[in-house]
């Protein structure tokens, strides 16, 4: 799992996919962040989070939509699947080497809190709450890339089907509130992504929106599984 | 070594497979022949745990594939029709990382050194995969089904889009490999097969249809004898007496050969040897013989046979030679 999982950052950035996704993620949250909180005049770092979560809809498939299905498209899956490991340990690899990417440049993105407390005296714990909120969001979302790279060999369509699934994903929460029928609504909520992040902008540790992302990533994981082994008993 | 007993594989009404049944014991090389679209790569993915089969067992050196398969995959070294490169990585990141994902236990700087050194391509090995040629694609690829050391390999078509010499390199190779592997070699080019292989599947249509050790392939298809003789002598004379003589069921004229003798096609009957009569019907006229060449069936024309065979044969019921 290991070498799988080294192997996929390394593709990262011996392309220049790797490189694009860092260097626009930076770029972009960096930009986000001077317009949301200092040149508004405020440590409130909800909006910045906010906005930038519609941003991944465009940057998560980035990373993911070649993960899978380059792999099919030049053969190269057969070596991963005829080899000595298990079908969960190829695709985990997978996630992991996205997430870590994900994850890594977000965490450098955080480089730009410090400025904040120059200026203002920001809530500690909102901070690391809201951004612990974002990782488990963008994990649940790399899941879901993994997942649509699965079904196609083409990464172009692999990008589109993501881009649409995490776009929808977000405004399925916003399109709630104008639901006049109270258990849609209610439901929707219920599967809203974006819903359960506003709690960790309150500076809590909620357990159940903890679970409830870790779900969905475990959930489209297996899911991803099945799609291999669909495909070995078709 | 490796038992495969009656694979079935359906894709809704199609059969790739249909009831596979064959052994490899440890050592030999067996030929897997078949046409193209016969069901040999299925199989072959089928043993080496890619697919999964609708039906029956495959087991490699004991363990069944699909019982356990990450134990039976460690003994399997697989090249698949296409060899599965990363085509950004240099040959030794390739067979670096060939070497973590199969969680090797074998000294790496050694071993990949004398697997290097095996399929020459200790020149190449820090260019890009991308810019190497055909064949050294393919040493990458048997390269990499070597990593380990697996007591199995499983070639499929290795020598396909390869230039002659490459070709023979390629073989020359297995046959190097198969002192210490059991080999399946699975391909459609048949002097290969006979070139390098101790025994011989063949598939049809998803079924075996022959299973024999090489040299007694040509006797899975009862054929006819068939001979070229030169014989000096007036033609239609000759031509008239060879036919007379029992047992001879077609005889032609090829040609003329060497000065004044004429060369003759002799098809005879199945179980009667015609050489002795002819030659004293020969020496009464007083027509010398110049030459004369028994021609075996080769491979080609038994692997035809074979595959006629088995449909006609199933239209009578009688099913296939195994």
């Amino acid at each position: 799992m290991l070498a799988i999982y080294k192997k996929e950052l390394r593709s990262y950035f011996v392309s220049p996919i790797g490189y694009v996704y860092v260097a626009l993620f930076l770029c972009v949250s960096s930009l986000l962040f001077t317009y949301t909180t200092l040149y508004s005049g405020t440590c409130e770092i909800s909006v910045y989070y906010t906005i930038l979560l519609y941003l991944f809809a465009v940057l998560i498939p980035l990373l993911t939509m070649r993960s899978l299905s380059e792999e099919k498209k030049s053969k190269t899956e057969q070596i991963l699947l005829t080899s000595p490991v298990s079908l969960f340990s190829v695709i985990f690899a997978k996630y992991l080497a996205a997430f870590t990417m994900f994850a890594g440049t977000l965490l450098l993105s955080c480089l730009n809190f410090p400025v904040l407390y120059v200026y203002g005296e920001p809530n500690t714990a909102i901070l690391f709450s809201t951004t612990l909120g974002i990782l488990l969001i963008g994990s649940a979302f790399v899941a879901i890339g993994i997942f649509i790279s699965a079904c196609t060999e083409n990464q172009l369509i692999s990008a589109l089907l993501t881009i649409c699934a995490i776009a929808a994903t977000l405004v399925l929460g916003v399109l709630a509130n104008y639901v006049g029928f109270t258990p849609l609504r209610v439901v929707l909520k219920w599967i809203s992504i974006f819903d359960r992040f506003y709690v960790f902008t309150y500076g809590y540790f909620d357990l159940v929106s903890l679970l409830y992302y870790i779900s969905i990533s475990v959930v489209f994981l297996f899911l991803t599984v099945r799609v291999y082994e669909k495909r070995r008993w078709a | 070594m490796i038992e495969i007993n009656g694979i079935t594989k359906r894709y809704g009404n199609k059969m790739a497979a249909d009831n596979v049944t064959f052994t490899v014991n440890a050592g030999e090389i067996m030929g897997f022949l078949g046409p193209n679209g016969a069901g040999k790569s299925t199989t072959l993915n089928i043993l080496t745990g890619f697919l999964s089969a609708t039906e029956g067992s495959a087991k490699i050196d004991g363990i069944d594939i699909f019982e356990d398969p990450i134990a039976a995959k460690k003994k399997i070294g697989f090249l698949p029709e296409q060899p599965p490169l990363y085509l950004d990585m240099t040959v030794r990141e390739y067979l670096n990382f060939v070497y973590e994902l199969k969680n090797c236990r074998l000294d790496r700087k050694k071993h990949l050194k004398e697997i290097c050194d095996v399929v020459k391509i200790t020149d190449v090995a820090d260019r890009v995969i991308r810019n190497l040629s055909k064949g050294y694609r393919q040493r990458v690829g048997i390269a990499q089904a070597l990593i380990g050391n697996p007591p199995v390999l499983i070639f499929d078509e290795p020598t396909v889009g390869l230039d002659p010499k490459q070709i023979i390199e390629i073989r020359n190779l297995i046959k190097g490999l198969g002192k210490e592997h059991t080999i399946i070699l699975s391909t459609h080019i048949l002097s290969e097969v006979q070139a390098i292989c101790d025994r011989i599947v063949v598939i049809n249509k998803g079924k075996v249809v022959a299973n024999e050790k090489t040299e007694n392939i040509a006797h899975a298809v009862e054929g006819k004898r068939r001979m070229t003789y030169s014989i000096c002598g007036p033609q239609n004379d000759v031509l008239k007496l060879i036919k007379s003589i029992t047992g001879v069921t077609y005889a032609e004229v090829i040609g003329q050969r060497d000065g004044d003798s004429i060369a003759y096609m002799i098809e005879s009957a199945e179980n009667i040897d015609i050489r002795k009569p002819l030659f004293f019907a020969l020496a009464e006229k007083r027509w010398p013989v110049i030459g004369m060449d028994v021609m075996g069936m080769d491979l080609e024309d038994v692997f035809l046979a074979l595959i006629q065979d088995r449909s006609t044969k199933a239209k009578t019921g009688k099913g296939g030679k195994n």
